[in-house]
């Protein structure tokens, strides 16, 4: 990486390289499950989060900033999402779309699926659902932006992250209007 | 190796009977080396988590392995943990782009073994319902098939539909995928007010857009040229391998349950069935499309014969099937879904065995795929219709 995680940088500087970073999220979609027909429509014409920056036409994981893991991961899974995840460059985020990336979702108790993305990589937002809608979608890459924008690049490459965030857990949703999937209601 | 001719070797994409002119230079035999070569489980050519191994000689498929299992989430164990009312939030989770039809056939089983009496209108609601899934789920496919082709555009015109759709239905379940609307002896709510007359201009709308798709896709040249003649599948084939729904009508079977052996009202109702004639990706894809025509007719004809009357009945806190089994099968959009249901008389069913329509389909993958190019070997996995959570459950 050179100078960046080396170095504090300039906060004018910081500023305008942040902005830049988080308006150009080039997004590997790991689809799993049903989650990832949400994630579809959420590209899609109507919600269209092509207009956050969010770019769903990543080659593969060693051109992605962003990994999101949507639907259900399952034990015989698991290895390639951790292989797909560490073949990206730093500094990568991950939102973890749906109950069953969060925590396993309707299936906490099969044998086969793993409780939880969490377990073998590290997110950074959480989004909840089952599926969440497309809007929720949004309003988690919203909240990884306001993230990335004030974020110190140095201390994200020393791996010291911030705790993660779970839409609708503390902070309001961004998006007017917007329900936070078959979890949540209204806030 | 292969035990397929040297002229059919060297010029893969001739069709069955099609006469090539080819000039071969040497004696047309050369050596090469056989390659195993892995695609998925996360590749964006096996729509989902599906991984097959290809054994190739230079370009060419000489066997097909899937390798499934990595969406085994276990539904079968799950289903005897949850009783008969919880099930329906499970079960429409495996095909999660027909949640309905999922599970529309569980409260069937369920209301048979209870010998329950469904009210008209619940039934007539259900097939409203159920005919309404299958275009979604047929739209997805018709916007994946493309996109694996190399076509961007129809994804999004399937999905300014398939908004439209999930917007009806999401008024009267509160799902966009996973409905849960069901329940045994019939639905949880009446439609809201207004529903029928929304249901009516979309349908309006829809008609307005399906010519759309056919001229979009089926009449270009360069989907012709990779789906014709690829992947054909012969009628006895494909009952052997027991490939059900567009992929059998494909081959010319009119093989339909809600025809052959009719569920809730569909023997009140014409159901068009459309076929094929050859069975190849071509056929497969058209067969698709012709089920939403069918399906739009369906639904006019729901629209004319929508009864008034309750929709459910009143249950127990706690229901109960009595101790006995029973199969039932239903018109998935994907094909014939049948549901075996064992109770002990518990609250919970002894066991549940699931026949997915996606599971048989596959079946046929290392037959289809036997054979021919890579790049005609993803126009035959996307033409057999399949959702990987219903092939793994």
């Amino acid at each position: 990486m050179g100078l960046m995680d080396q170095v504090e940088l300039p906060q004018p500087v910081k500023y305008v390289f942040n902005w830049g970073r988080k308006y150009s999220l080039w997004c590997f979609n790991f689809g799993l499950a049903c989650c990832a027909i949400e994630f579809i429509a959420a590209s899609t014409s109507r919600h269209d989060f092509i207009r956050h920056g969010v770019i769903p036409f990543a080659h593969g994981p060693r051109q992605a900033d962003l990994l999101v893991v949507s639907g259900t991961l399952t034990d015989k899974m698991a290895p390639s999402v951790k292989r797909l995840y560490e073949e990206m460059p730093e500094p990568k985020y991950v939102i973890s779309f749906g109950s069953c990336a969060n925590c396993g979702g309707p299936y906490w108790d099969s044998y086969s699926v793993t409780k939880g993305v969490d377990q073998i990589i590290p997110v950074d937002v959480y989004v909840p659902g089952c599926p969440p809608r497309p809007e929720a979608l949004l309003d988690g890459i919203i909240a990884l932006q306001d993230r990335i924008q004030g974020e110190s690049l140095k201390d994200r490459i020393a791996g010291r992250r911030l705790d993660p965030i779970t839409l609708g857990a503390d902070a309001p949703l961004a998006i007017e209007g917007a329900t936070g999937g078959a979890s949540g209601g209204p806030t | 190796m292969s035990d397929l001719s040297t002229r059919e070797r060297i010029h893969p994409g001739t069709a069955p009977g099609e006469d090539f002119h080819l000039e071969i230079i040497g004696d047309g035999d050369f050596d090469t080396a056989e390659m195993s070569l892995s695609i998925g489980p996360a590749h964006p050519a096996t729509h989902g988590v599906f991984r097959i191994v290809l054994d190739m000689d230079g370009e060419r498929v000489i066997g097909a392995r899937p390798v499934i299992g990595y969406m085994h989430r276990g539904f079968e164990k799950l289903a005897e943990y949850r009783d008969f009312r919880q099930i329906m939030a499970l079960v429409n989770r495996h095909d999660w782009l027909s949640g309905f039809s999922n599970e529309l056939g569980v409260a069937l089983a369920v209301e048979q073994m209870l010998e329950m009496e469904v009210p008209d209108r619940a039934q007539w609601i259900r097939m409203l319902i159920a005919e309404w899934n299958r275009v979604l789920n047929h739209l997805m496919f018709i916007g994946s098939f493309a996109i694996e082709l190399g076509a961007i555009t129809p994804m999004f015109y399937a999905f300014r539909e398939r908004e439209d759709i999930q917007h009806l239905l999401e008024s009267a379940t509160g799902g966009r995928l996973h409905f849960t609307y069901n329940q045994p002896g019939g639905l949880k709510i009446d439609l809201p007010k207004g529903f029928m007359q929304q249901s009516v201009d979309l349908l309006a709308q829809l008609r307005k857009r399906t010519p759309d798709f056919t001229d979009l896709i089926l009449g270009n040249e360069i989907f012709q040229a990779r789906t014709k003649g690829v992947g054909p599948l012969p009628a006895d084939v494909a009952l052997s391998y027991g490939v059900t729904g567009p992929t059998l009508h494909a081959t010319g079977v009119p093989e339909d349950s809600r025809v052959t052996e009719p569920y809730l009202k569909y023997d009140e109702v014409d159901v068009h069935v459309p076929l094929g004639e050859n069975g190849d990706s071509f056929d497969r894809f058209s067969c698709l499309l012709g089920r939403i025509d069918a399906s739009l007719d369906i639904i006019q004809q729901i629209h004319d014969h929508m009864p008034a009357g309750p929709v459910n009945q009143k249950l127990p806190k706690m229901v109960k099937a009595p101790e006995g089994s029973t199969y039932v099968r239903t018109e998935n959009p994907l094909g014939q879904l049948g549901y075996w249901l064992e109770s002990d008389g518990g609250r919970t069913p002894w066991r549940l065995k699931m026949r997915t329509p996606s599971f048989s389909n596959v079946q046929a993958i290392p037959y289809l795929l036997n054979g021919v190019l890579v790049p005609d070997a993803v126009a035959v996995l996307g033409s057999v219709f399949f959702v990987v959570g219903d092939i793994d459950r």
